[in-house]
């Protein structure tokens, strides 16, 4: 067991270092900050001396173990635009992006998986169809559409709600709304073909035959094993609580960590942008990690060889 | 005496469409099938693949719904899917199918599963189920040690053996065994069936034994029903069916088993192509696969008809005058 989660430690290391890599020599090779940050008409002594400031005169692979060797002393460098440390100025952002990706993520959850159960329960019904039909508009219709369609609706032709903005938690409910829609259509057809699976099972059948009431077969040896599947869906889904919100941020005009990535980029404002880079990476990870153990709690078959 | 379980004129039509304006076409699974099975006794049940054996067995349990036909267990018609009357009368009847892996509940250990029929039935107090379990293992040849151990710990033939304990837990009075050793080795087939004659035996269960393996059968079965295309086509005895076959179809499958030292002459090859249940052919089903067809076998079904005493047969050439069993 401990050799299972140093492995995967040492793997999921690996995967952000190979991420903040990768990050870095892109930023560097796709456009000057220097250029973009002080704009088209400076002298190029100017220019000269921000590079000299900012270590960009240096070789790529200089910068980049400068860079590698500060990260590891817990330093992620400071933003560019208003000096200020770049952990702090991601920081500052999370919560905002919280309060609409949690929110989002327990829509998902307590609507998409019992639809996808209750559609598998009753297949070829009216319902089935329905759950089928809604979760494939769902996830077929991308954010910015459904965002824009929702605000035509309830901003626009109602005026119920606002159509951006962060001041009160009513200004949350359409981001939210926006962001769970897909994640309910995907999780509810996952959630219906895992089930439909398992429920083909001869253990299933033998359970019934065995007598048990039907619920029971449903809550003690469908679900459980339907599980599996499922999880690795929310698994990804938790993994980008940070990362998932960057397009319905920028719609709605929410401050949190997605604006602040088209902002960083657009600015070149390497730092920050490495940084939001290297937090996406650790919660992915770290979910996928979380995942991996839950696997072996609900399969023991995956226990053992894991164990191996 | 009375049969355990008799039933009278099962049929099982499922409708089938190929392609998307296509009429839906009947396939009859099971189509007019009528047996009786008495209290300690094994019926064997052979056919090909696709004969309707599996969804007969379905049948006699009560978890396949009737379309036509009736079911009757210790006398009593069989209750409504899924009624709490139903669900007691499970104890009653038990399923042992051919993949055992598929049958457990791979998140549990093999003594939670033992366990499942004695809490669901109540049948015996909490306390004494741990001593019921480590009972059931003994009796089918598992060692106490593996009460803990998960489905895909163990192996093919000790999950089987797990999924029989598990099948005997509520001292059932019927056995329905669908291909129960077809998925095992056949060292291990052999183990399986003498543990099942055994305990058999010991508890006076009747059993219904579905396989296509004739030796098997032979090995288990007091009597046997050969199935074709959702019929009975012959029944009798064992010993009496594997002597002397009657139904032409009956003596291909005897004589299709090999038999060490003996050369293949004489064999019965069957000619034609494998039957095809959506797609039946008229009058006697087999005729076209038949060497002694004649031309009433292509017009008219034949019905089963008393040939000797406790022989059956359902053939217009070999019955040709017995008295018709009634339905």
């Amino acid at each position: 067991m401990i050799s299972f989660v140093l492995t995967r430690l040492l793997r999921a290391i690996i995967t952000i270092l190979a991420v903040v890599t990768f990050a870095f020599v892109v930023l560097r090779m796709s456009g000057d900050p220097a250029q973009v940050m002080l704009g088209p008409d400076v002298p190029q002594d100017v220019i000269d001396a921000f590079r000299k400031a900012w270590g960009l005169d240096q070789p790529v692979w200089v910068q980049y173990l400068a860079y590698l060797k500060s990260i590891f002393t817990g330093d992620f460098g400071v933003s560019m635009r208003d000096k200020a440390s770049a952990l702090d100025l991601v920081l500052e952002r999370v919560p905002a992006t919280l309060q609409l990706t949690i929110p989002a993520l327990i829509l998902k959850l307590v609507i998409g998986i019992p639809a996808g159960i209750y559609a598998a329960l009753h297949r070829q019904s009216f319902a089935d169809r329905g759950v089928i039909l809604l979760a494939i508009l769902g996830f077929t219709i991308p954010s910015f559409v459904m965002g824009l369609i929702l605000v035509l609706v309830f901003s626009i032709i109602l005026g119920v709600l606002p159509s951006g903005g962060q001041d009160t938690w009513v200004h949350g409910i359409l981001p939210t709304i926006t962001m769970s829609i897909g994640g309910i259509g995907i999780l509810a057809r996952f959630s219906r073909s895992a089930m439909i699976e398992v429920m083909g099972q001869p253990f299933i059948r033998t359970a019934s035959a065995k007598g048990l009431k039907w619920r029971d077969v449903v809550w003690s040896h469908a679900l459980p094993n339907a599980a599996v599947p499922i999880v690795t869906i929310v698994g990804f889904m938790v993994g980008s609580l940070i990362a998932g919100a960057v397009v319905v941020e920028s719609i709605f005009s929410w401050p949190g960590i997605g604006r602040l990535l088209i902002v960083s980029v657009s600015n070149r404002d390497l730092a920050v942008v490495q940084c939001i880079l290297l937090v996406i990476a650790a919660t992915m990870v770290v979910s996928n990690l979380i995942v991996d153990l839950l696997y072996g709690w609900l399969d023991p078959r995956l226990r053992s060889r894991a164990a191996h | 005496m009375t049969p355990l379980i008799q039933a009278t004129n099962l049929a099982r039509i499922y409708q089938v469409r190929r392609g998307l304006f296509a009429q839906p076409k009947p396939v009859r699974a099971v189509d007019g099938v009528s047996l009786a099975v008495m209290p300690g006794e094994t019926l064997g049940i052979v056919g090909e693949s696709g004969s309707g054996k599996s969804t007969l067995g379905r049948m006699l349990l009560g978890i396949d719904q009737l379309q036509a036909g009736e079911v009757r267990f210790e006398g009593r018609a069989m209750p409504e899917l899924r009624t709490a009357e139903w669900r007691a009368l499970r104890a009653k009847m038990q399923l042992v199918y051919q993949d055992p892996l598929a049958a457990l509940d791979r998140r549990l250990t093999i003594a939670s599963q033992l366990a499942e029929p004695l809490e669901i039935h109540r049948i015996i107090p909490k306390d004494q189920r741990p001593a019921r379990v480590a009972e059931l293992m003994v009796a089918v040849g598992l060692r106490q040690d593996q009460a803990g151990r998960f489905p895909h710990e163990l192996s093919g033939g000790q999950r089987q053996r797990a999924v029989i304990a598990r099948a005997l837990a509520s001292r059932p009075k019927l056995l329905v065994c669908d291909e129960p050793v077809s998925a095992l080795d056949v060292s291990i087939q052999a183990q399986v069936v003498n543990m099942l004659r055994q305990l058999q035996e010991q508890n006076g269960i009747a059993m219904v034994f579905i396989s296509h393996d004739l030796k098997v059968v032979r090995n288990i079965a007091d009597r046997v029903a050969v199935m074709y295309l959702g019929r009975i086509v012959e029944e009798a005895s064992s010993d009496v069916i594997f002597r002397s076959p009657r139904h032409p179809y009956t003596q291909a499958l005897v004589s299709s088993v090999p038999v060490p030292g003996k050369l293949l002459e004489g064999r019965v090859i069957l000619q034609g192509e494998p039957p095809n249940p959506a797609n039946r052919p008229a009058g006697c089903a087999f005729h076209p696969r038949c060497s002694i067809a004649r031309d009433i076998c292509r017009s008219t079904a034949p019905v089963l008809r008393q040939i000797e005493n406790r022989r059956t047969a359902a053939c217009h050439i070999v019955a040709d005058g017995a008295v018709p069993v009634a339905a």
